[in-house]
This record gives structure tokens, sequence and C-alpha cells, in this order.
């Protein structure tokens, strides 16, 4: 006797979280089975295989039909057709989004192109990550980069209003968004060491300090670009590192600011002009589309590296940054000012952030 | 023209993309009510679109109004080419037709199609205008309630509950026109839809027309069914319990709800109480059924199989007085015995303020209690009259008799759908009474005049109605019909309850009678008031009763158990002993019963689920030769049926069944029988011995071994069952007990009867013969599988228990998380080659792993009980058994459970006294105030009016109808203010149970009674036939959450899927559903808000991470 069809269906929709991580995970019913028998919920509940294999069944065939709804959240908090308690709610849309931070390190600064999905499987087989799963979550990127292209705004206010995402989740998100926008190259060897979260708080940075949402929420220009305007007025930071008496004069500052409070005081004397000038070109060259991929990997070859081979500390560093963007204030030939520490900002922020092994 | 029906179009919302070119939708709206249609504009290329129509107007007759469901389509307008519809809402309009139910139905409804299913949503208002018409003649019945419930219906009280209506009409089935060949599935669905909801409205009309002749307001226990007939056609057939209801006024709604009734009671003066109805009760219904004659049928055209009754009655039985003998007997002998109680019960009035509880009250409430006094004493002179003990009151006892059942007899059926009665209502349960008729469908000739259907239901009721008479009853109670179609062979079935009930409660025919009836039954209340002071009452009023020479009350903790026939000339060999309750009158030691079991019955430790489970292979035959083979397979299989159930109630330690119901289901080549039933320790019943096993051949060494370990395994298991379920009565001395009556041999209380093609009366007798009670023979391999059955039957796991009454008995403290539910199998048999044994055993499994599989989904609500269970087998196909099963289960609260339990004979009142709805439900009072039930129609205008503007909730606009107080509508306000902020949808609970745990209905706002069809073209994409049907099954949820969200309510009660028939083709990708579902859409407050209520603003709903997207109303 065969059972050709099986359903269970309450008015409350029952959802088990466990079963939901494992479908979330790309188990194939079977496997869920098997993994469920290995948690011990048989011995827990007294049933039989029979039994484990309906219920799971019956909840994969939920999830399924709650998957379309998932796509846009806010059609899950009005859908008619599943009676699930707010917490729930929330909880489905939480664990449908949320991602692991290794697949998102792989697909940083990648676009989010057909072409990319057919890799996914090379990037499953390199972070275990399984490929049902990775398809999830590649669509999740793309779903929510599509939706918030065109918006104003602050990007991650605008997911989290739009999928209903906890605030450090939708930022997540923003940054991946700001990634795909802007292409940063990330896969690099050199940047193997980086984590998805330093990428994460350097994109949440730029965000902040840089880009037009960050001045104007109601400005005319989407949150996922830099402004023009603002890469373009960079180049006039230039001047700190091509005159040489300005040059000359920031060193003293700094070198005087510094003296006896930071271990490597004679490394970084020596290491000052190529270091200042690294920082300052750095956003001299963010106009150009193909040096803006490099941005990461120019930190990281020019200033971190050196510094790490001279065996800075993070303390060095952070008082070294903090003096060297104060410096130009006592500088009276230098007028960009404003620029200067908003350019600033980012740069000690992501420097500090991505100075570590 | 009585009616104005007005609807608006707002908005739409999710609508599916029907352009593939732009991904939009060009939506418009038609309306349509009878032959009048309206069209909304066009809202070009939106998903969301926003119509804001104007009210569209239909002015037609109220009985179009009950007719006639509401039909709004939505379409994708299309320039070139025809117009493509989206889906379709079905709006049933009958709750706006009662002044007491929804003023408006508002809300977001979701775009049905019988192909696609759910796509997008739609918000509409709806809202009659009804200008009343007096006139005698007309077919309307607009005003008469109608209630799922089988009980009376939390918040109001039964003035008269006037008995038994029923109704079917029949139509040709446009599946089977010549016109479904040519045209798609989707038009032939949305026919069969619209047909029934059509059909399903005039038949209310037709019932509540019946009411109103009968003048009652209210039919309670509304039961509908459809029968898929095929070729033949499709009949829509219903039954109820015709009532007249009165709503407990508002306020009471509002009070802390453990004193409620009894309070209300007090503040109606004694004098208000003039019963409208008495002048009603005379007319038409004494003579009018006294013509009734039964004919032993086989008359009707084409029929193979006629029925023939009493086919397990003793013929010895003295025959009863019969039909018009009775009216011979004029009730005023019975009137001038119940006079002289009156007298004496002036004289207990002084007693009666002894009584500290109540003495401080002012006047009027101490003459009520003298009241309730004589109802005692009347109570008293009734369980008599019935009664077994005094041999000297037996000349006294037949008038009584008489009395009652004459009140009884002027009705053609004395039935009763109802399962659950005020207290003091059922006087005695005499058992099962059930009849099954094999019938032969033929095509219908004349829809107009469906006299064969009526005719074979007739035929039926008539058979109940004698076996309950066989019984020494006079009424059925617990009354429900089905049928069971195959090809062209239906099974129609009736079973019941053989009951004698207190007449007082019943429309009497004599004026006289009415004031006697208007006292005697007020005091109801105080019998299971939660004062302790009522308590005492017992004792005092037995003592007063023995000291005024009249024979002692029956308590009403054991009452109902003592037999009603006559012990001398018993309708089947019976067991009877001294009641061990009140150890004053004889019971049976087993009862079986359809009915819930009452509150006031003591009961020992935990009740639980009981089910016989049975195939018998047929052979596959045409026509008479089928019938013909059914016909015989139904004595052996009611036989076996109940034989399991016996076992399996010994085995639980158990002695009564409650909430039985027998669903045999016929296929092509198989019949299948499921009894389910609610196992429970009856206090008043002797403890059920054991069961023991006998083998045949006793020499054989290694046999016998095997005999006595099997008997060791039955024992164990009973014991252990004993544990499982507390049941631990106490010990009592035997001389106390007193000799069971001899002759001690298996009795059975189930009376059954079957048609039979032949003509000659057989006579089945149920019990085993000359066996001593519960002996097994194992003499053949199959007994032995019989045994092995007994024993496979797993408890359930702990924490876990299950019913298929309202109540468990032995849990009273429940919480209020519920979760209602629906699960469906269907499984192939393996091969065809089956016998019964191995397809018993199939068929056990399936049951078996079914139960399991819900307690392993409802693990995480542990401890909790599954009430209402209810299992339904049908046989789709040549070799398919699909079973569906719909219950809800409801969580308590352990610790308080145990405690309870540890005082099993206080639990019972402890029940009776703590649970509020059941209260609330049992205040039956003949006066009444007719005013009350509409106190403030103007304020009801008014907000009407408002309402519609503010876009308030419909939910609290109906609401806030119900609240009078001021404090309530403090609440009120500071309830909508969240709920308009955000577009969250509302949450609707939905049970099985008349009631929702740990809350308050406050008002019904009407029937849910939906029929919705299903097909699919591409069964695969879909995700097979398990993701068909759990999609279809859910979105038939979700459209009668939301009609009843519209009606401004939170939850259904009593709700039912009555039908659920899928068909499948997997070859062709293809499957169609269909299902029939009803409840009643209530109006609930949490008995903890209503605690808080002038403190704290409801905490209900509100989800703050809600994105507000859309626009409400």
């Amino acid at each position: 006797m065969t059972s050709d069809l099986d359903i269970f269906v309450g008015n409350t929709t029952l959802i088990d979280e466990e079963v939901y991580q494992l479908w979330l995970d790309g188990h194939s019913v079977a496997e869920a089975v098997a993994r469920r028998l290995r948690g011990g919920v048989l011995e827990r509940a007294g049933t039989s295989v029979a039994v484990l294999q309906s219920d799971t069944r019956d909840h994969y065939r939920t999830f399924q039909m709650l998957e379309r709804l998932l796509h846009a959240p806010p059609r899950l908090l009005q859908q008619l057709l599943f009676q699930i308690p707010p917490s729930r709610q929330a909880m489905l849309v939480q664990r449908y989004y949320a991602f692991e931070e290794s697949f998102a390190r792989e697909l940083l600064g990648k676009k989010l192109s057909k072409g990319t999905k057919k890799d996914l499987d090379e990037i499953s087989a390199r972070t275990g990550v399984s490929i049902k799963s990775c398809r999830r979550q590649f669509d999740n990127f793309k779903r929510v980069f599509k939706a918030v292209e065109e918006l104003r705004g602050p990007l991650a206010d605008n997911i989290q209003q739009l999928f209903l995402l906890p605030p450090p989740l939708a930022r997540d998100y923003a940054a991946v968004v700001f990634f795909a926008n802007s292409r940063f190259e990330t896969g690099k060897r050199r940047l193997q060491f980086l984590t998805f979260g330093d990428f994460a708080a350097c994109a949440q940075h730029m965000m902040l300090h840089w880009t037009q949402g960050a001045l104007a929420p109601e400005a005319a220009e989407p949150d996922g670009d830099v402004p023009k305007s603002f890469l373009q007025d960079l180049k006039e930071l230039k001047v700190l590192v091509a005159d040489k008496d300005l040059l000359d004069l920031h060193k003293s500052l700094v070198c005087t600011a510094l003296r006896g409070k930071i271990s490597v005081y004679n490394e970084m004397e020596a290491n000052f002009k190529p270091l200042s000038r690294a920082l300052v070109n750095v956003g001299g060259k963010l106009t150009h589309a193909r040096d803006v991929r490099d941005f990461f990997v120019d930190l990281v070859e020019k200033v971190i590296e050196p510094c790490r081979s001279d065996k800075w500390s993070p303390a060095d560093l952070r008082l070294f940054l903090g003096h060297y963007t104060a410096a130009p204030r006592a500088l009276p030939a230098f007028r960009h000012q404003a620029l200067w520490e908003r350019y600033m900002a980012v740069i000690t922020a992501c420097l500090l952030r991505m100075y570590h092994d | 023209m009585p009616g104005k029906l007005k609807v608006k179009i707002v908005a739409g919302r999710h609508l599916p993309v029907m352009d593939r070119a732009s991904d939009l939708t060009d939506a418009f709206v038609e309306v349509k009510f009878g032959n009048t249609t309206f069209k909304t504009d066009v809202y070009p290329k939106s998903l969301n679109p926003q119509w804001n129509s104007e009210w569209f107007k239909f002015e037609v007759d109220d009985e179009e109004l009950q007719d006639e469901p509401l039909q709004i389509t939505v379409l994708d307008h299309d320039t070139y080419s025809a117009n493509d519809a989206i889906g379709k809402v079905y709006i049933d309009i009958d709750p706006l037709l009662y002044s007491e139910a929804a003023t408006v139905i508002s809300g977001w409804f979701p775009i049905y199609d019988t192909i696609h299913g759910i796509r997008g949503e739609i918000n509409v208002v709806v809202k009659v205008d009804l200008f009343n018409d007096l006139n005698r003649f007309r077919q309307s019945s607009c005003g008469v309630k109608f209630f799922c419930t089988t009980s009376i219906p939390k918040c109001y009280r039964a003035v008269i509950i006037h008995g038994f209506v029923e109704e079917l009409v029949v139509n040709e089935d446009p599946e089977y026109q010549w016109i479904d060949r040519i045209r798609t599935p989707r038009a032939s669905n949305e026919a069969r839809q619209r047909l029934i909801s059509l059909m399903s409205g005039e038949l209310q009309r037709k019932i509540g027309l019946k009411v109103l002749e009968m003048r009652g307001n209210a039919v309670v226990g509304y039961l509908q069914c459809f029968d898929l007939e095929g070729e033949s056609g499709l009949v829509v057939r219903a039954i109820g319990t015709a009532c007249t209801l009165d709503k407990l006024s508002n306020t009471s709604a509002f009070l802390p709800a453990c004193n409620s009734p009894s309070k209300e009671m007090k503040e109606i003066p004694f004098n208000e109480d003039p019963n409208p109805n008495t002048h009603s009760s005379g007319p038409s219904t004494p003579l009018k059924n006294q013509t009734y004659s039964f004919s032993p049928s086989k008359s009707y055209s084409r029929q193979s199989s006629s029925s023939d009754t009493d086919l397990s009655l003793t013929p010895k039985t003295a025959p009863s007085p019969q039909g018009p003998r009775i009216f011979l007997f004029p009730s005023s002998p019975t009137l001038s015995c119940d006079s002289p109680h009156l007298k004496k019960s002036c004289l207990l009035l002084s007693g009666s303020s002894l009584n500290p509880l109540h003495s401080s009250h002012v006047s009027p409430v101490v003459l009520r209690k003298s009241v309730s006094f004589t109802e005692e004493l009347l109570l008293a002179a009734s369980g008599m009259g019935s009664g077994s003990a005094g041999k000297e009151g037996g000349p006294f006892k037949t008038l009584l008799r008489q009395q009652t059942q004459s009140a009884l007899e002027q009705r053609e059926f004395p039935f009763f759908t109802l399962t659950t009665f005020p207290p003091g209502f059922l006087v005695h349960v005499g058992g099962v009474v059930s009849a099954r008729s094999v019938k032969l469908l033929d095509r219908i000739h004349n829809p107009d005049e469906p006299e064969t259907r009526d005719a074979w239901w007739a035929e039926i009721r008539q058979e109940i109605k004698s076996h309950a008479k066989a019984l020494g009853c006079h009424a059925v109670v617990g009354y429900s019909e089905s049928t069971s179609i195959c090809e062209e062979v239906c099974i129609l079935s009736a079973s019941g309850t053989a009951a004698v009930l207190n007449p007082r409660f019943l429309q009497d025919g004599t004026m006289e009678g009415c004031l006697e009836q208007r006292l005697s039954w007020q005091p109801g209340f105080f019998s299971i008031g939660s004062e302790k002071g009522e308590v005492d009452f017992f004792p005092q009023s037995q003592d007063s009763s023995s000291l005024l020479g009249i024979e002692e009350a029956s308590p009403p903790g054991c009452g109902f158990c003592h037999i009603p026939y006559d012990e001398l000339n018993m309708p089947f060999p019976a067991h009877l002993t001294y009641c061990y309750n009140c150890r004053k009158q004889k019971v049976p030691d087993v009862l079986f019963t359809t009915i819930d079991l009452p509150v006031e019955a003591i009961v020992i430790g935990k009740g639980c689920l009981i089910q016989a489970r049975l195939c018998r292979l047929k052979k596959k035959a045409q026509a008479e030769a089928n019938a013909t083979s059914i016909s015989n397979l139904l004595p052996f299989m009611e036989y076996e049926v109940h034989t399991q159930l016996m076992n399996k109630l010994k085995l639980r330690g158990m002695n009564a069944l409650f909430g039985l119901r027998i669903q045999i289901t016929v296929g092509e080549n198989m019949l299948m029988g499921l009894a389910s039933a609610t196992g429970v320790y009856l206090a008043a019943l002797p403890t059920p011995g054991g069961i023991q096993i006998a083998g045949k051949t006793p020499n054989d060494g290694t046999y016998e071994q095997h005999i006595s370990h099997m008997q060791k395994k039955i024992n164990d298991t009973i014991a252990k069952n004993k544990e499982l379920y507390e049941i631990n009565p106490p010990e009592l001395p035997e001389e106390i007990i007193g000799s069971p009556i001899p002759e001690p041999r298996q009795r059975s209380r189930l009376l059954r009867s079957q048609s039979e093609s032949s003509d000659e009366v057989t006579e089945l007798d149920l019990s085993h013969g000359k066996k001593d009670a519960f002996v097994l023979e194992i003499d053949d391999t199959d007994a032995m599988e019989d045994v092995h059955s007994l024993l496979t039957d797993v408890p359930p796991p702990s924490g876990f228990y299950s019913c298929n009454t309202e109540i468990m008995p032995g849990i009273n403290n429940w919480t209020p998380e519920i979760q209602m539910f629906t699960a469906v199998r269907v499984s192939r048999l393996s091969n065809i080659n089956l016998t019964n044994q191995t397809l018993n055993k199939n068929f056990n499994d399936l049951c078996e792993n079914l139960l399991k599989s819900l307690y392993f989904k409802l693990r995480s609500m542990v401890p909790c009980c599954l009430c209402h269970v209810n299992f339904t087998v049908a046989l789709p196909e040549d070799e398919l058994v699909q079973i569906a099963v719909t219950a809800v289960a409801i969580t308590f609260d352990k610790n308080q459970a145990l405690q309870a339990n540890k005082a099993p004979t206080e639990k019972s009142q402890q029940r009776a006294s703590t649970d509020n709805e059941d209260q609330l439900q049992f205040p039956l009072e003949l006066c009444s105030d007719p005013l009350a039930s509409q106190p403030f129609p103007p304020a009801k205008e008014v907000l009407e009016g408002a309402s519609s503007h503010t876009g308030i909730p419909a939910a609290q606009r109906a609401a806030s109808l119900d609240k009078a107080s001021p404090l309530a509508e403090g609440y009120l306000r500071h309830r909508s203010v969240p709920s308009c902020t955000n577009s969250t949808v509302s949450v609707v609970k939905m049970t099985p149970l008349s009631f929702l745990p740990g809350a308050k209905i406050t008002k019904y706002l009407g029937i849910i009674n939906m029929f919705f069809i299903r097909e699919t073209t591409s069964l695969r994409e879909e995700g097979g036939v398990s993701g068909f049907l759990h999609a279809f099954i859910a979105e038939v949820f979700a459209m009668v959450r939301a009609h009843v969200a519209a009606l401004g309510g939170n939850a259904v009660v009593s709700y039912i899927m009555k039908q659920c028939v899928f068909m499948e083709n997997p070859n062709k990708n293809q499957a169609q559903c269909l299902i029939n579902v009803s409840g009643d859409a209530v109006i609930f407050v949490r008995e903890s808000e209503l605690e808080m209520l002038p403190v704290q603003p409801s905490t209900v709903v509100s989800q703050p991470t809600s994105s507000g997207g859309d626009v409400t109303t």
C-alpha cells in the first residue's frame, strides 16, 4: 500500500525551522530525511522513517509554494494564502535572504549576469556551499540589485523597505549591490586575506561618505554610484604630492606630531613620501573605470603591504592616518580641506579595517 | 421589491500578468447579481488597479437575495480579441439578511479561478438595504438565522427547541449535460459552482420557511450535503434543528464570564417573563403529523432494494403504544400530577432562603431560586417515570411516559441534530440507532418534484424512529445523515442516539403547560452555575423530595445513563446493574451514543479516540446484482464494526462511547467501514470486564501456550491503558451494588437494520449468543488476525490525547493556542488479489500511520489534545483509498491537569462551572425579552454609514456594534489606531469545535457555506497530486478566512469539510477536486483581554516592520 497523495495543511502554516534550513541549504528530500534521522528526531518523537519522509515532503511543498512570495517579502505580509504569525514571517524572510559570507566574498565585484551564474558550480566547489543554495543566494543578490538599481535615497534603507530585512542584513546587501555596481576587483591573490566583512565595511564607509545619498537623500542619482563630480574633484588633491613644498610641509607636520608616539617612527619618516603619494593617487585615479577596479589592489599593494613589511602595528597606522589627515589644516596653501577630509575618512576607515593578516 | 443590494469595487492587488508584452494587465470588473450586470471602467496597465467604483445598486426580491450569490468577475480588457477572465469571487450575502449578523461585507477577497487557483485579490464593499415584507405568503425566509454549531450557540439562549427540519433540492449536474462536451473545463466548473451556490441558497430559504412555519427563528446544527449522483443528477440536502433563540443581552458578553449567565438571570424581573411563543405553541403541528403512515416501501420505480425495518429488534418486545392511540390520552392527567409539585415547591420557598449564598439577594432572586427547587422536583418526577426502581410506580410511569411521548409523537420526526444540550434536557439515553438503505440511482426526471429522494429519506427516518421507540425512547438526538455513492449504487445512512427528553423544553401543544414549563426551566441555570452554593443543592433537594414522598431525583451526573426501556421487556438482551453513582436505578454495562459527553456526566480519567476499521471485498457487479451484494454485506460489516468497537473499548478499560460515527463507504470492488468514537469511563456504569481468549483445540500444548501468551498480552494492555488514561474508579463493596440481573450475555446497544433485496424480514442478533461476555474464540487464522489487530493500535505518544468529541473528558485547562488542520492521504492498494485480511491490515495501517504522522507534525504543541478528529473515507477508484482528516489540536496546561485529576469526582463539577463557554450555551429560558436582541439599532446605522468612509477594518466596525458599555468603546478606539496604520492581514482562527478556548464568542455573523472546484491540466508542473491538493486546500482555507474577515469576524467555529472529492488522471496530466466546507463566522474576544479591558489597549496585530505598501479601502 503506497501513498500517492499525502498532505497536511494547517490553518496556521506549520513551519519547522530545522527543515527550512535544510531546504535552504539545498538538500533533496532524501538528504533532508537522512540528516534529520542523524539529528535524532526519531528517538525523541518515537516515530517511523515513513512519517519523517511524509513530514519532510510536506514542509518542502510548503516552502516551494512560499518561495514565490519570498521573492517579494511585502507580499508575504499581504498574501492571504498562508496564515503565518509575523514573527515567523520575519524568520522566513531573514533566513531566505541570509547568505554565506564565503560565497558572497567570491561574488563581490562580479557582474550579476547569466555568465556569472554559469560559473556558480565552480564557486560551489570552492566554498563547499551546495549549488542549489548558491543559486538561491545569487538570485537573491540579483533580485535585490534589480529592485534598487533605479531607486533614489540610501541603498540600505531602500533594501530594508523593499525586502523587510533586518538592518545589518540590509547593509550587507547594500554592500553587495555597491560592489556589483562599481565592479571593484576583489579576486586578486594579494586580496585573498580580506573577508567579506572587510569589503562590506569598506563599502558602507564609501556609501556613507562618498555617495550622493549620503549628502542629499533626495538627490537625483541612485545611491549605488559615487558621483562623478566628487571623483573629478579628487584630482585637485594631487597638489599635496605634486607640490614639493606642500609635501615637505605635510611631512614635517606629521613627523612632529608623531615623534615618540609610534614605534615605527623611523620607517614612517623614511616612507612618508611614497605612502602619501599612494594615498593621494588612489583617489586621483578613481575617475577612470578601469582604475576604479584597482582601488583595493592599490591600497593593499601600496599602503598595507609596505606597512606590514615594516611591522607597523594597527595602532601605529591609526595614529599616523589621524595626523596625516589632520595636518593639511595647518597648510595655508591647501584649499580643499572639506574634500580632503571627506576623502580621507573613507580611506582611513578602509585601511584600518583591512589592516590585518 | 423588498431589497436593495449595493456593491462597490474598490481596488485590486497582485493581479497576474495578462499581457506578456508589457508585463501588465488592463483589468476591469463585472458585478453580477441575478440577471443584472454592472461593469467598472478599465484600469489600464496595472497589477494593482484602483477602480474606486460608484455604488452598483441591484433592486431585487428578498427571495432572490437568499438564493443568488453575488458574482464578481475580474477580466483583462483586450481591444482585439475576447476579454480574458482572471478569476471570480462569489459572495454569499445571506449574513447581511438578518439583523443580528453582519451589516457590511468589506475586505480583500482572493480572486479565484478554477484552473489557476488564486490570482490576486480584490477589495469589495457590499451592503443590503432590506425592507420588511409582511406578506404572509412570501417565499423568502430572510431573518432566520443558521448555525452549523450542534449546540445552542453561545450568546444565545434557546426559548424553544422546535425540532427537526429537512429539505432537499435536486438538479441536473452541469458536468453531465450535453453542453459540457463543447465548453471549456473552466466554464463547466463555474457553471457547477454557481449552480450549487444557487441550490444551497434555495435550500436554505426553504428550510427557513419551514422554521418560520414552526414559529422558530433559527436553525441550529444545520448540516448541508451534496450528493454528486453523476448522470442522475445533483442533490443538495440539509437537516437541522429549528429553535427559537433569544440573544443574551450584550452587556453580559463583557461581564467576567464566570457569573454572567446567573447574574443576568437575576436582572430580569420575574414579571417580565411573558413567553412570546406561548401563542404560537398551539398551531398546526399536532394534527398535521399524526397522519403519517409508514408503508414498508419497495414501491419505488427502478429500485431493486427495499428497506426492512426492525431487523435487530426482538419481536417479543411489548409493543409500545403506537401512533394515534397515544392521543387518546390527553395531557391533562400529567398536568394534574405536576401541579401538586408546584404547590409543594411553594412550601420550599422558605427552605431556599436558608441558603446563605442566595439569602442576601433581593426578593425576585429568592423567588427564582425557589423555582429551581420546583425544577428539581419535576426532574425527580420524570426521572422516576422512566426509571425502573419502583414497581408500584408503574402506572404513574406510563402516564409520564405518555405525556412526554405525546409532545414528540406530534412531530413527524422527533429528531435533533444537536449533540450538546442544556442540562436537564436529556433525561435518559437509550443507545445508538442507525439505519442504512441501498438504492439504485436513476435520473431525476422532474427536478421540481424530488419525490423519490424525499421518499428514500422519509423511509430511513421512519426506521430510525421505530428503532428509538423499541428502545423505549421517543426522540433521537445527535442525529445525522450521510450517503456513499459509487456509480449508480447509493447507500443512504442515518444514525442518532435514542433518548428520552424532558418535554418541557419542547414546544408543547397545551397552553396550560406553558406556564408550568416556564417555571420549571429557569433553574437550569442554577444547577450548572459557577457558585459553589449550587453544588449543595442536590442533596438538599433530594432530601426534600424524599420527605415529600416522591421518588428521589436522578442526580444529573448519572441520570442520562439510566435505562429508558422496561427492564422486563428489554428490546435486546442486556446486562443491567444498579447505577454505580446513585445506586437507585438500573444502568446498562456499556453505553454507545452519537452525542457529545454531557457536561454534567461524571467521568473517571481521560477519554480517548477509538476507531474500528474494516474492509470487505465484493465482486464487481452491475445494477441490481451490485445492490444486492452490498445489502448482503452490510449486516456483517455492522456486526464486525460493533464487535471491534466493543473489544477496543474493553481493551482500554472503558465503558462508554460518545460521538460515535460509523461510515460505510462503497467502492467498485469493496466496502469500507470506519467507526470513530470517544471512549470514556462513566462513573455510573460498571467496570468493564476483561477480554478472555479461548482456543478451539485445547489439547495442543504449544497452542495452549500461545493462547496464554496472548491472554497475558491483552491483560497487560488493559492494565497499561488504565494507567495511561488514569482510570482508577473507587472500589465499591459488592453488596452495595447489588447483584446483576441474571442472563449475563453480551449486550449491544446498537440497533441497526439493513435493506435487503429479499422481502423476508431477517432477524439479526448482535449479541454473541450464549457466550460469556468477552470471550474471543480463536478458531482459525482470521480470528487470530483479529486479536492481533486489536493489539496493533498504538496509544498516542506521551503528551498527546485525542478524541472526536467537542471536549476531552479529564482535561479542563485549555490554553488558547489552537491549530486546525486537514490532512488527506490517498493510497493505492498494491494488488487486486487481496484478501479481506490483508485489506483490513492495510486499511488499519493507513489510519494508524496517518494518526502517527499527525502526532509527529504537532509535536511542538505538546501537551495537547486533538479534538473533534473527523475521518472521512472515500474510494475514488478501483484500488485507491482516500482518507481525509480534519481536527483541531489544542494545547493545555499540564500542571493544572495533574492537579485536577487527583480529585476526579470534583472534576466534572469543576469543569461544568469553570467552563464559561459552556455556561453561556446552556442558559435556557422560556421567558424572553424580544427587544433585548437588538438593543442599539440606531447606533448600528450610524456606524455603518460612518465606517464605509473611514475605512476602519470591518472587524472593528462589526465588533463595535456589540460593545454596549462606554468602557468597551474606549477600548475599541484604542484598538483601531494601530490596525489602521498597517496593512497586515488580520488573523482568522478556524476550529471544528463550537468554542475557542480562553475566548468568548460575542457575536455570530452568519453561516459560511462554500463550494469550490479546482482543476488542472498540468498536474506534474503543479507538483503532482500532492502539490495540487495541498495548494487547493490552502486556497480554500484562505478564501474562508477572507470571507470571515470581510464579515468582520476573527474566527470560524464548527468548521467542517463536508466533501473532498478528488479525481486524477495522471496519464492525461489532469486532476480535479471538489471541496465543500461550512462553519459559523464569529467574533471572539480573548478572556484575558476582557479582564484588562478598561486598562489596556489591545495587543492585537501590529507588525512594525511592515512596509505598508498598499492602499486599503
